[in-house]
């Protein structure tokens, strides 16, 4: 089933085009201590609000344009003419451990201090843009994936339940479900995240916002999966399961679990879009990763700025296109999916 | 109609009465109380802080503090706000109509996007013009409100064309009524765009979607083969059908606008309702947040009714009264 699944979607140019973008995503994301010039707290105070530089090339090999501060206030750099700085690839930068394991100094590419590469530009305390948006991407991508896990998990076991027992325990779980959906999740996102945070350090921020996503996403899958469950019920191979005396907890993982693992499929991709944008929501306002943490809302948050309107530093509102492409990513993979896993059930294309 | 009313408000109040308990618990579960933040401040004098204690039975568990907070609920008090020293009331008396004005036009510029651009859709089906419009509705869906609502703002910073937040201008007070309204809808433009956004892309998609299962319908074959012409046939017998779905999706949609509108409002520096939640939760004004949650969810709520009785309204094969 599985299988099948992947090779129609291998099959389909867009299907195949959101899977290649999103590995790549997270390959970057993987690799991004190597990829990253800088760590994502290296302060440069001297270059706040340092644009994009520019890469020329002499004789044939990648060089960097030196600038100059031509007006501290208002950020203004100015490109020294001819002076240049070789770029080095594969060259020892600060000392990280990889996967937090294993210590090592490479990185793709770096420069000679006191010159610093900004691809991406620098913020406010003149941390790199570009480096700064690949470990956040450890956060804003990794935070959808381990979101939806449990959620589906919580939806299928409470959804299952409801739907296979019937009876006191879907009249209770249904209410349950009701409830949680009565309320704006925003509000009940931030409600739960004041009264969670005291008990956690601001570095363990992280399993705080997992938690109360999942405690909030899971009522939608339940609810499905519990009609879902209401028709399976009533086929002749559960009944056959049932007479043969199988208990109740293998009859939901051993005949529910396949036949729902479709739904599961794709409502899980159509869903990990609310999470990365959940995340970047609650960063962005405060409340969610810390400093001196990094995740591309908690990047937005910082380019909410007067300066930065005004001198139009469009290169801080790159975590924001970022978010944007990996959701888009997700919303056509899942649209892709869901028309390869149930065709029927096409937007009337 | 009047005893599907009832039953509706009679399953609401049990709702709410589960979400005042929820709200209430979690702001037990964080550490401290109402008063922490009012007792580090020098200029409270302490015997109000000891009124206050005692309306609000402070000292006892958070069952007994609900019961009074309850009480006091039901007498219409609030309690007092410690950021605006003056009672929840009159506070979320100022928010809540920004608020509803704020999604209540959303909805309506989303509508008034959503329908032409769906029905177009889907009348020429696999054109360029349905590929733009169905790429336009993945890119409005994707789009972060804030990111929208920063890029507006910038916009704004930038071109002088619309303020850059708040609802009203620094002259507001002394500016006769009409240039006042005309104050607020100039405020109000770009607010109502950021926020709208993922609103139009969800009605396009099930608008088109809609329309073209109409558009198969054994009664639309019917009213070709006896000769109506083309654009009656589409916009009396298919749009009509069509557009039923739109408003039952709109109590989601309301959801949806409400959780956004804490973003936006933010960014924008509008005073509604989710400025008030943010601002009122990073200060601990513990009273403010549960009034103001609560608050939300009435409208969330209401909003759904309102939407069910449209569609009784406009559907005439619904009958609410029944079973």
């Amino acid at each position: 089933m599985l299988k099948y699944v992947f090779q129609e979607l291998v099959h389909r140019p867009l299907g195949a085009g959101c899977l290649v973008l999103l590995g790549l995503m997270y390959a970057c994301t993987l690799f991004s201590q190597f990829l990253a010039p800088y760590q994502p707290t290296d302060q440069d105070l001297e270059k706040a609000y340092h644009p994009p530089t520019r890469i020329v090339l002499k004789n044939w090999r990648p060089h960097i344009q030196v600038y100059e501060q031509v007006d501290p206030a208002s950020a203004r750099y100015k490109a020294v003419e001819g002076e240049t700085v070789p770029l080095r690839f594969f060259a020892p930068g600060e000392e990280y451990r990889f996967w937090g394991l294993i210590p090592a100094k490479m990185r793709l590419f770096q420069v000679q201090k006191p010159h610093r590469v900004y691809l991406l530009g620098s913020d406010s305390t003149g941390r790199d843009v570009f480096s700064r948006l690949l470990y956040g991407a450890q956060v804003s991508l990794s935070i959808g994936f381990i979101g939806i896990c449990i959620t589906m998990t919580l939806g299928f076991v409470v959804g299952g339940v409801a739907g296979y027992f019937g009876g006191r325990a879907d009249f209770l779980a249904m209410r349950l479900v009701e409830f949680v959906i009565a309320i704006p999740s925003l509000y009940l996102l931030i409600a739960l995240r004041g009264a969670l945070a005291e008990y956690f350090e601001p570095e363990q921020m992280y399993v705080v916002i997992v938690i109360i996503l999942s405690l909030i996403g899971w009522a939608g899958a339940a609810r499905i999966i519990r009609g879902m469950a209401l028709s399976l019920r009533q086929r002749p191979f559960v009944l056959a399961a049932e007479v043969m005396g199988q208990s109740s907890w293998k009859i939901l993982v051993r005949h529910f679990l396949p036949n729902l693992a479709s739904y599961l499929l794709v409502a899980a991709t159509l869903s990990i879009p609310a999470y990365i944008l959940a995340e970047a929501a609650l960063s962005f306002l405060g409340l969610g990763i810390q400093e001196p943490g990094t995740s591309w809302g908690l990047m937005l948050k910082q380019a909410q700025e007067l300066k930065v309107f005004t001198l139009n530093l469009w290169w801080l509102f790159t975590p924001g296109a970022a978010i944007f492409i990996t959701v888009i990513t997700f919303n056509v993979l899942g649209d892709v999916l869901r028309d390869v896993v149930d065709p029927r059930q096409q937007m009337g294309r | 109609m009047l005893s599907f009313l009832i039953r509706r408000i009679a399953a609401a109040v049990p709702l709410l009465f589960g979400i005042s308990v929820l709200v209430f618990l979690l702001m037990a579960i964080a550490p401290g109380d109402f008063l922490d933040v009012a007792r580090t401040q020098q200029d409270i004098p302490e015997e109000y802080i000891e009124r206050m204690e005692e309306e609000f039975a402070l000292d006892q568990p958070w069952y007994a503090r609900y019961a009074s907070w309850l009480g006091n609920v039901v007498q219409g008090n609030f309690g007092e706000s410690w950021i605006y020293r003056i009672p929840v009331a009159d506070l979320l008396k100022q928010r809540i109509p920004a608020t509803l004005v704020l999604s209540a036009l959303s909805i309506l510029f989303a509508l008034c996007i959503a329908i032409p651009l769906g029905v177009l859709a889907a009348i020429f089906k696999d054109s360029i013009f349905d590929r733009l419009s169905s790429m336009f509705a993945y890119a409005a869906l994707s789009i972060p409100e804030f990111f929208l609502a920063l890029l507006a703002v910038m916009f704004a910073a930038n071109t002088g064309l619309f303020p850059v937040g708040g609802l009203t201008s620094m002259d507001h007070e002394f500016m006769p009524f009409w240039s006042r309204m005309v104050d607020y809808a100039h405020h109000l433009v770009l607010p109502t765009l950021v926020l709208g956004m993922g609103s139009v892309a969800s009605y396009m998609r099930i608008m088109r979607a809609n329309f073209l299962d109409y558009i198969r319908a054994d009664f639309v074959t019917t009213a070709r083969a006896k000769g109506v012409g083309e654009g009656r046939v589409m916009f009396v017998h298919v749009l009509r059908n069509a557009i039923n779905p739109l408003v039952s999706a709109s109590g989601f949609i309301l959801a949806s606008l409400l959780s956004g509108s804490i973003l936006v409002e933010n960014v924008m520096n509008y005073p509604g309702l989710g400025q008030l939640i943010f601002e009122a939760l990073m200060r601990q004004d513990e009273f403010v947040v549960v009034a103001a949650v609560l608050m939300g969810c009435i409208m969330l709520m209401l909003g759904n009714l309102i939407a069910d009785l449209l569609l009784a309204w406009f559907d005439p094969r619904i009958r609410l009264d029944k079973n």
